[in-house]
């Protein structure tokens, strides 16, 4: 994985999870690297509100493994060497023939964002984006990823700044379990590229209308996102939130927001 | 309160949407090892011989467990594990002890190896033999077998049999139907997982996709032979379980198997296993019979249910709501229970109410046409403001505002009675309802909430969000409780180790834990008042508890705004770094498991503060209204549109709560339309067997749903007046739809799920 | 999944020796149902050459139609312009099935080599002749609701899965397959998916080591009145109880040629010729469409239960035809506000 001289005794986990909660001036605070038990101190009293919300997840960080070790090349069979890119980094994997895309996400890369769910292609949890197109990456070989663009839920948000899709599903409540929830969001992203593309789908009334940019309906919102499950039933939510992101002004919520709370 | 009832968003939303948020399998550990476990290929009989040598080849494989070799567990002991609080298994089974199979599928043997890919290679390589026995693979063959059961859960099983026989052929008007349901998987998203991690011989964590850390902590410590406090089992984050994520046979499996090789563990269930392995619910023949006078006032209800069970007592309680809704003289409640060789049925998102309201609900659409009487005010006429079991009044009792409201909200006066009315092009259109009801549970919860001098607040508690949105309503009324911002609280639960808390089941988590947290929160004030009152530089100083109050951070003079001294200042005066309270509640009649709480002080909730004295009976209500568009050559159904209105009490946060009914009504559209695991009785094999065969619905499927609450604090459950949520939403719903589907068609269908070959 | 050997083929005579010279390899296309079947351990090839990255996957003009490439995948074949203007059935055929994610791993190939979705034969502890000649069908005295009407024999009463294909077979599509030494032969698209008869395991008369590089569709009259309609139990991402591929050309109201095939019904598409031949020079009426359909059902053949899909097939012909012949545009696709 990428050297990172800033914070050198941190697992990969904690330094990106330090790296996305700290504002700018709690960086510059920590001058020459940061020791672990520094760092437990550090989110435990700091006293910004950002962090109190997002304490959570770092301990729960904090209680996974550190990085994967490479596993010992001698119980990979039918090895495949694999370059390349996921969420903008460069990666190389010496991989099992047999192993998929989000089985390496999951078990190599310490990507765990991308779900599996039903690992057939029947649910879509799974869902990545691979040069620019929604695939499942529980049917994808990570042995035919070579030279491919593959983006993850891990890599929407820019930094801190959520991608515009992740912050409408916040907003309109567009999940409650949140296990299908990466699966949901990088489908709903690809979608509005098919969009701007005018792909078609089975409810589009005349297909032999080819070629402009398409304003979607909420059906077509619908037929388009069917291919992920959402076992706790958040649909309607998952709609609004993609209504409003493909321009919609007209997404309501039935609720007031009286503190202007997302 | 001002946060509570907000709709604010999940406080756990970031980490959700950002992929950050972690469920058991991803906890992954260096050195790690992968389970993949071996399924039964017959329903009953026992294992001859397992040949494991082929299997011992593969590359990579570390270890082949089965009942010949597998750590032997502490045998099941009923007695001594309702001591240990490890009687509530998902399955009385235990994993690779003997070598007898109860159902296809049972797990009868675990590989382990260096790689997923490489256990599961080696699993296909076992070659394992049985002497196979007739197995009960059909419930209608087997009902004559079947016994009836006395008890259900510690309630009266068999309630006044054969007294409705007489009012019955009395009455003017009766109705006199069988319904029947289907086998139900809860599929939640998230496959059931467990990583195992010995820490030490007698130390074990457990990272699991549980409803339950502390139920799974105390049943693993039982049977691996450990002090419960030295099982953690963790669990901040689990996607979905609708009532399976309780403890089944692959939590016990991977933890032998990672003692058996000495490294971490991980062992995900493939989507087939779900279909065999953790439960379902059980399919049902109710039989339903109602009488009416010429009035329209019910004279008599009987429901008759047939079903089975396995490994366990538990069978689906579909005469629940027949015991709770309409005010009729008589009731008779029945079961008949035969056991079939498949796996266990078990809770599943109301249990009892869903398949038992579709069959007394569609029963009394069926009256409310013999009766020419609108189905609406048919149940208003009928309806009971008392429990007519038990006399005493309900808790809240909003029904029939539900019911009107619900027309109102729907459109209701538009539909036509005659069925077969209204039609647009290919389409049959009509319009259903039902009644929704569930039982308000409450159970105790111990809570800890601590302050430090910086203003951070941390709420502890071994409670789960299993997407219900515990997080994120804790938060709101510790909030309130303490007169602090939301985001200066964090919430930490779904770890065994925190002060106990019941499981994520029977919509009770609201309602037990919130009590416990202001509880809490109140210690907490008292104890920072005490500081002040103490402390000659407190302008509180010397004055009585009874005359401060507290928001924004401060203790307050009640009418002296003033004079105040804030928390932060309190502590620092007092060279505090940090204070904290724990209290432990528990409901003082009602329904509700007890749960040891051996962290906190136990505290009884103040009786002035909880008018739970005299008893009442706690149930939510609701009305369900359904649009159908039926195709009139195809048979296949869609709802076009769905009003939910719910009295469950106060709303904790209107955003959540409305989510949660929401994805109860289409729970109940997945039943209603599609949801069916069905069995091959010559093998008692699921033909049934992934996501692909077994329909849930998709986006396309679900109309807009239209949810209003009224909102109504329950003044008895506790203090914070909130009943549970999560299970409401999807009873009734396919009682709406079908009757629905009787008034776009006029045709009447008994047997769920409404596939299109029924209507054709 | 059991180890294989993995390459990537550098071009398509690589492709087609390596497979050649191991009758347990297969080409790997979209891998949306081989990969599927291997970790169920129904399919277990040894190797699998990856074929995506080889010429096949766009669409050409022909002087007489259309060269789809073999490993184009699905979306883009479906929203190709030509295809869209000028074949509407196949791009709403297309549509209807799987969902967003798979169309745009599948491959066109790959979706002509798919394999049944017959539950018994997923199971590998069921009997199936398909999967296990000689183990027997569980499904012709089992459960068999989703299962053929037509053209089953007692060894075998699946059906075929795909959408496109039933839009092929109506649109007269013609298989493009090269095999060693550059040996390019030609499948007319009704000779291509075999019925079962006593040999279910052989899904297709493709022989081993033979690469589909594209699919012939010839020129025409019928894109203004083309219809794909869909039957199925939930309203999205399910395979068909029954569909219909319908697609004529009208001279005023007289039909002058028009085509009907059935998926979800039968081991392979099923056209509908003795359909087709009571309509062809008649007026499109409704009454006209539904003698069509009766004689075209009459020779139905439903198993235990699966009765419904006779009505249901007849009813489908029925408004597919009364859609198409409305023009493309008009019909379910156009959701249920048009009730039509």
């Amino acid at each position: 994985m990428e050297d990172q001289p800033k914070f050198p005794d941190l697992t990969d986990a904690e330094r990106r999870a330090l790296e996305e909660l700290l504002p700018d001036e709690m960086s510059e605070i920590i001058t020459s690297g940061i020791k672990r038990r520094h760092f437990l101190k550090l989110i435990t009293y700091t006293g910004t509100g950002l962090l109190a919300t997002h304490l959570l997840g770092i301990e729960q960080l904090m209680a996974r493994s550190t990085a994967v070790a490479p596993l010992p090349p001698t119980v990979i069979e039918n090895g495949v060497n694999v370059s390349f890119q996921v969420n903008g980094s460069a990666q190389q994997l010496l991989v099992d023939s047999r192993m998929t895309l989000l089985d390496a996400l999951r078990e190599r890369m310490d990507l765990t964002g991308s779900k599996k769910g039903c690992d057939h292609g029947q649910c879509g949890a799974c869902t990545v984006i691979v040069d620019g197109r929604r695939v499942l990456s529980c049917l994808t070989l990570a042995a035919t990823c070579e030279d491919k663009e593959v983006t993850t839920i891990e890599g929407l948000a820019d930094g801190d700044k959520l991608h515009p899709m992740q912050a409408a599903f916040i907003k309109h409540d567009g999940f409650q379990c949140g296990y299908c929830t990466p699966g949901q969001i990088c489908s709903a992203v690809a979608l509005m590229s098919e969009a701007k593309n005018g792909e078609a789908s089975y409810v589009t009334s005349n297909v032999r209308e080819a070629g402009r940019p398409m304003e979607l309906s909420e059906e077509e919102i619908r037929e388009r996102m069917s291919g992920n499950i959402c076992r706790c039933g958040a649909y309607p939510n998952i709609v609004d939130a993609i209504r409003e992101v493909h321009g919609d002004k007209a997404v309501a919520q039935v609720w007031q927001f009286a503190d202007g709370t997302i | 309160m001002s946060e509570t009832g907000k709709p604010i968003s999940r406080i756990d939303g970031r980490l959700k949407v950002t992929g950050k948020a972690t469920y058991a399998a991803e906890f992954n550990q260096p050195n790690m090892a992968y389970a993949f476990p071996v399924r039964a290929t017959i329903a009953k009989g026992l294992i001859v011989s397992i040949d494991d040598a082929a299997a011992k080849k593969e590359p990579g494989v570390l270890s082949v467990i089965s009942y010949k070799n597998a750590f032997r567990l502490k045998p099941m002991d009923m007695q001594a594990q309702m001591k240990a609080g490890a009687a509530f298994l998902g399955e009385n089974l235990l994993p690779l002890q003997e070598n007898k199979v109860h159902y296809l599928g049972q797990f009868i043997a675990v590989v382990v190896a260096e790689t997923y890919e490489q256990a599961r290679t080696a699993a296909y390589k076992l070659k394992i033999r049985y002497t196979e026995e007739k197995a009960a693979t059909d419930l209608k063959s087997e009902l004559p077998k079947a016994k009836k059961p006395k008890m259900f859960m510690g309630e009266e099983a068999q309630v006044n049999e054969g007294k409705t026989a007489a009012p019955l052929a009395a009455s003017a008007h009766q109705v006199n139907h069988s319904y029947s349901t289907p086998v139900e998987h809860h599929h939640p998203m998230e496959p059931h997982a467990t990583v195992a991690v010995w820490d030490s011989t007698d130390k074990l964590t457990l990272y699991d996709a549980t409803q339950g850390v502390g139920m799974t902590s105390a049943i693993a410590a039982y049977f691996l032979g450990l002090q419960s406090e030295n099982v953690r089992v963790v669990a901040p984050y689990v996607g979905g379980g609708f009532g399976s994520k309780g403890l089944w046979l692959h939590t016990l499996l991977v933890a032998i198997a990672a003692k058996a090789v000495g490294r971490p563990v991980k062992l995900a269930l493939t989507r087939q296993m779900m279909q065999t392995n953790v439960g379902h619910r059980a399919a049902t023949i109710q039989h339903v019979a109602l009488g009416a006078d010429t009035a329209g006032k019910l004279g008599a209800v009987r429901h008759h249910t047939d079903t089975y069970n396995n490994l366990t007592t538990f069978f689906e309680p579909s005469g629940k709501q027949s015991l709770v809704l309409y005010q009729a003289p008589v009731r008779e409640v029945t079961y008949n229970v035969t056991t079939l060789n498949r796996g266990t049925p078990t809770f599943m998102r109301a249990p009892g109410e869903t398949p038992g309201t579709f069959a007394l609900e569609s029963a009394m659409d069926e009256m409310a046409y013999e009766l020419k009487m609108d189905p609406v005010e048919f149940r208003i006429a009928n309806h009971t403001a008392k429990d007519p079991m038990k006399g005493h009044d309900f808790s809240s009792d909003s029904l029939v505002d539900c019911y009107r409201i619900g027309a109102e909200r729907f459109g209701w006066s538009a539909r036509s009675m005659e069925p077969g009315q209204q039609r647009k092009g290919k389409y049959l259109i009509g319009y259903g309802m039902a009644t929704a009801t569930y039982p308000g549970g409450r159970s105790a919860a111990s809570v800890k909430v601590t302050m430090t001098a910086n203003g951070e607040v941390t709420v502890r508690t071994a409670s789960i969000d299993i997407g219900t949105g515990t997080y994120t309503v804790l938060a709101q009324t510790v909030a309130d409780a303490l007169g602090v911002p939301v985001d200066r609280i964090d919430v930490k639960i779904g770890d065994s180790s925190l002060p106990a808390a019941p499981l994520a089941g029977g919509s009770q988590t609201t309602a037990s834990i919130h009590p416990a947290a202001m509880e809490a929160c109140v210690l907490l004030r008292k104890e920072l008042a005490a500081l002040a009152i103490a402390d000659p530089s407190s302008k509180l100083n010397g004055r009585r508890l009874d005359e401060i109050s507290y928001a924004d951070g401060k203790l307050v003079i009640t009418g002296e705004e003033k004079k105040s001294d804030a928390y932060a200042d309190i502590m620092k005066r007092a060279k505090r770094t940090e204070m904290e309270a724990c209290a432990t509640t528990q409901p003082v009649s009602g329904p509700g498991m007890t749960v040891p709480s051996a962290l906190c002080t136990p505290r009884e909730t103040p009786p002035e503060q909880n008018s739970d004295i005299k008893q009442y009976a706690f149930h939510s209500f609701g009305a369900q209204f359904a649009e159908v568009w039926v195709d009139q050559d195809f048979g296949t159904i869609r709802v076009k549109r769905f009003t939910s209105v719910q009295d469950v009490g106060r709303i904790m946060n209107e955003k959540t709560a409305r989510s949660q009914i929401i994805g109860g009504v289409i729970f109940g559209i997945g039943a209603a339309l599609m949801e069916a695991t069905e069995y091959d009785k010559r093998w008692g094999n699921p033909v049934t067997r992934t996501l692909a065969d077994y329909h849930v619905p998709v986006n396309l499927d679900v109309p807009p749903i239209d949810v209003h609450f009224i909102g109504k604090p329950d003044p008895h459950i506790s203090p914070i007046g909130a009943r549970g949520i999560g299970e409401i939403g999807i009873t009734g719903v396919s009682a709406a739809i079908a009757n629905a589907v009787f008034n776009a068609t006029g045709k009447r269908l008994r047997d769920l799920p409404l596939t299109p070959d029924k209507l054709v | 999944m059991r180890p294989f050997k993995y390459s990537n083929a550098a071009d398509p005579a690589a492709a087609i020796t390596a497979i050649s010279v191991n009758a347990d390899a297969k080409f790997l296309g979209g891998g949306t149902n081989l990969l599927d079947l291997m970790k169920e351990d129904v399919m277990h090839p040894s190797e699998l050459v990856n074929i995506t990255r080889l010429k096949y996957a766009d669409i050409e003009k022909t002087s007489n139609g259309i060269l789809i490439g073999g490993t184009a995948t699905n979306a883009f074949t479906a929203n190709h312009e030509r295809v869209r203007k000028q074949y509407p059935l196949l791009t709403m055929a297309i549509l209807a099935g799987a969902s967003a994610q798979i169309r745009n791993m599948a491959t066109n190939a790959g979706n002509l080599n798919q394999r049944t979705r017959c539950s018994y034969f997923y199971d590998v502890n069921m009997p199936c002749n398909k999967r296990t000649p000689g183990s027997g069908c569980g499904a012709l005295k089992g459960l068999n609701r989703n299962h053929a009407i037509f053209g089953w024999s007692e060894k075998c009463v699946a059906v075929y899965p795909s959408d496109m294909a039933v839009a092929l077979a109506a649109l007269d599509a013609v298989v493009h397959v090269e095999a060693g030494n550059q040996e390019k032969r030609t499948i007319a698209f009704a000779d291509f998916h075999r019925l079962p008869g006593s040999t279910p395991q052989i899904d297709n008369n493709l022989k081993h080591g033979e690469l589909i590089t594209s699919i012939e569709l010839p020129e025409n009259d019928f894109a203004a009145h083309s219809y794909y309609l869909k039957v199925r139990e939930r309203s999205s991402y399910a395979f068909a109880l029954v569909s219909v591929a319908a697609a004529m050309s009208l001279d005023g109201s007289r039909i002058r040629d028009i085509r009907i095939a059935l998926g979800g019904v039968a081991h392979k598409p099923w056209r509908a010729t003795a359909a087709e031949k009571l309509l062809v020079g008649k007026e499109a009426t409704m009454a006209n469409f539904k003698v069509a359909a009766a004689a075209e059902l009459k020779n139905a053949r439903p198993l235990e239960h699966n009765k419904y899909k006779v009505k249901m097939a007849g009813d489908a012909i029925v408004r597919a035809l009364s859609n198409a012949m409305n023009g493309v545009g008009y019909g379910m696709n156009a959701g249920l506000e048009a009730g039509v």
